[in-house]
């Protein structure tokens, strides 16, 4: 990707180049207003009041922009039966993503070091079959987990919501650090153990310290899927537990009297805040998941 | 010498207990819900046999047939048209543009984004009455209508609309990754060889990157299958169950109307069609990766 300067097609010259630039820009310029506008309209529509919304333009900027509907999503507007706002649940979300992002994210990297640095007979295969628990679409396990987190009594629960995530995110972690640490250097790990280190000062003194950059693609990586995810969160908890996208969906979902469009998209707004920024901050990172998450999907 | 023992075993203690889990909640769990699928479970969980009555009932479900048809006409319009977008975006950003990295910020911010918050801006935007329609009466014409979101024949496409704007920039890197993946040798040849932009592109360059259409094809065939969000926030499913894919309709069976081995029976579906896709692919890249 760096070496853009020498990539791509070689260049003719001259008036045909130069229209074929604009062309190129042009349509170039066209598709980011067309991945921009839903933002746009978004936040526009969120900044307005109900009258504005009917009686002005989708795209047009608000004539008196007002945090209103901000405030109204955060704080007090109805979620089914409880009207207290996005607040609640995007706190839920926070308990549920932080515990799920840690642990996944731990217990992949000691996966990841132990199936490539301490190869024992058998340890590709045992790679083989955790890393298909990241393909199965997730309806062929809701049944059976709902039971089991009836049983241990974590229905309806964040705690339940952390379990189900580190366990479905494992697949994904111990991946991304396996593809890491196999390109770390045997000779490393060879002297370590000559020197009498054992397999968790090796973990802890040697290969966590290298593996920076990849403990911050899978925390991106996990955050982002955990944070976003539905489909658990919606199986899983009930009412006061939802996460935030459960949340959201519900508020739009509610209908007591006159349709609040603006709240709406404020609600939307705030569910989306915490990935878009990590995203902003950190897309870097978050690109090079997705290119490893291209061998899983 | 018992530490010894303990520092010898110590790598595969660690790793058994996270494959145990992977086999219960993964292996163990896909087992369960396939069991389930030949048994005449209702409401609670009924362990007797009873062949293949569930499937029977499925296939003979309009509404399986509903959900079946949608997802062929979304997994379609989806995977053609975000390889079309992509591709094209791709090349356009492979021509030496100076702000490429910001212009791939742009198009690629969509996938931090969760399916629920994509639902709810498109949903918006498509508002029968507010939303694009209004826009366009305010432009002057008037009598334009767009009511897709709700209209059974043509809702799916709404959802189709949202999901390419929202996956299409993923596959633009791909194809990116892919793109400078090739040689500057070859495309020099082929510049002195008197082939314009077009041909270099059709007739050399994209060949060389067919496994990058390969693995995009799987991914969104992938999202695709398991697309639940993106339905519920957008049309929950309706106008009835117009929208209906097998990931609602088993959510549906499941949790609103407790029919538990149909539920089960058509997961066992998804799973299978997951299956075909994935192992071959998960096959050639592993034997790939073990070269």
């Amino acid at each position: 990707m760096t070496n853009s300067a020498n990539a791509g097609i070689v260049r003719r010259k001259g008036l045909g180049a130069r229209v074929g630039r604009i062309v190129l820009f042009t349509i170039l310029g066209l598709f980011c207003v067309y991945y921009l506008m839903p933002l746009w309209v978004v936040v526009v529509t969120s900044l307005k009041s109900l009258d504005e919304i009917r009686a002005g333009s989708l795209l047009g900027l608000p004539q008196a922009p007002s945090f209103a509907a901000w405030g109204k999503a955060w704080g007090s507007a109805c979620v089914g039966v409880r009207c207290d706002g996005l607040a609640p649940y995007v706190w839920n979300s926070f308990a549920m993503v932080i515990p799920a992002v840690a642990l996944s994210t731990f217990l992949g990297a000691i996966a990841g070091y132990a199936l490539t640095k301490w190869r024992f007979p058998g340890a590709d295969t045992i790679f083989a079959l955790m890393l298909f628990g990241a393909f199965i679409p997730f309806q062929v396990v809701l049944l059976p987990m709902a039971r089991v987190l009836g049983i241990l009594d974590l229905a309806g629960s964040v705690v339940g919501l952390v379990l189900v995530h580190t366990v479905y995110g494992l697949a994904f972690t111990t991946l991304f650090f396996r593809n890491f640490f196999v390109g770390v250097s045997n000779g490393i790990v060879d002297a370590a153990k000559i020197d009498g280190a054992g397999f968790f000062s090796i973990f802890f003194r040697i290969m966590l310290p290298m593996a920076p950059p990849v403990i911050v693609v899978t925390v991106i990586w996990q955050f982002t899927q955990i944070w976003n995810d539905f489909l658990f969160g919606v199986a899983f908890t009930v009412g006061d537990s939802n996460p935030v996208t459960v949340a959201l969906n519900n508020l739009v979902a509610t209908s007591t009297g006159v349709k609040e469009y603006n709240v709406d998209m404020a609600a939307a707004v705030i569910a989306a805040l915490p990935t878009l920024l990590v995203y902003v901050v950190a897309g870097k990172y978050f690109v090079r998941g997705l290119a490893a998450g291209a061998v899983k999907g | 010498m018992l530490a010894r023992v303990v520092e010898k075993w110590l790598p595969r203690i660690v790793v058994m207990p996270l494959f145990a889990v992977s086999l219960f909640f993964v292996y163990g769990f896909i087992a369960w819900t396939t069991w389930i699928s030949f048994t005449r479970s209702v409401v609670m969980p009924d362990y007797g046999f009873d062949g293949l009555a569930q499937y029977e009932r499925l296939w003979s479900t309009p509404r399986w047939y509903v959900a079946l048809g949608n997802l062929a006409v979304f997994s379609i319009l989806f995977i053609g048209l975000c390889i079309v977008v992509g591709i094209l975006l791709a090349i356009l950003l492979d021509q030496r543009i100076r702000i490429e990295g910001a212009i791939r910020t742009v198009y690629l911010y969509p996938m931090a984004l969760s399916f629920i918050v994509t639902g709810t801006a498109w949903k918006w935007i498509l508002n029968p009455g507010l939303g694009l329609e209004h826009l366009a009466h305010q432009w002057g014409w008037t009598d334009f209508h767009f009511g897709w979101l709700v209209d059974p024949q043509m809702a799916i496409y709404t959802v189709v609309i949202a999901g390419v704007w929202q996956s299409s920039g993923y596959v633009m890197a791909l194809f990116l990754a892919g793109l400078r993946s090739v040689d500057d040798e070859v495309l020099r040849a082929a510049a002195i060889d008197g082939a314009g932009p077009i041909r270099t592109y059709t007739s050399i360059v994209l060949p060389m990157i067919r496994p990058v259409f390969f693995s995009a094809i799987i991914v969104l065939a992938h999202l695709a299958i398991k697309s639940y969000d993106l339905v519920v926030a957008l049309t929950g499913g309706g106008p009835g169950y117009a929208t209906d894919v097998p990931a609602t309709f088993m959510y549906s069976f499941a949790f609103q109307r407790s029919e538990l081995g149909t539920a089960a029976a058509s997961a066992v579906m998804m799973l299978v069609t997951i299956l075909a896709i994935i192992v071959p692919y998960l096959y050639s890249e592993l034997r790939e990766a073990g070269r």
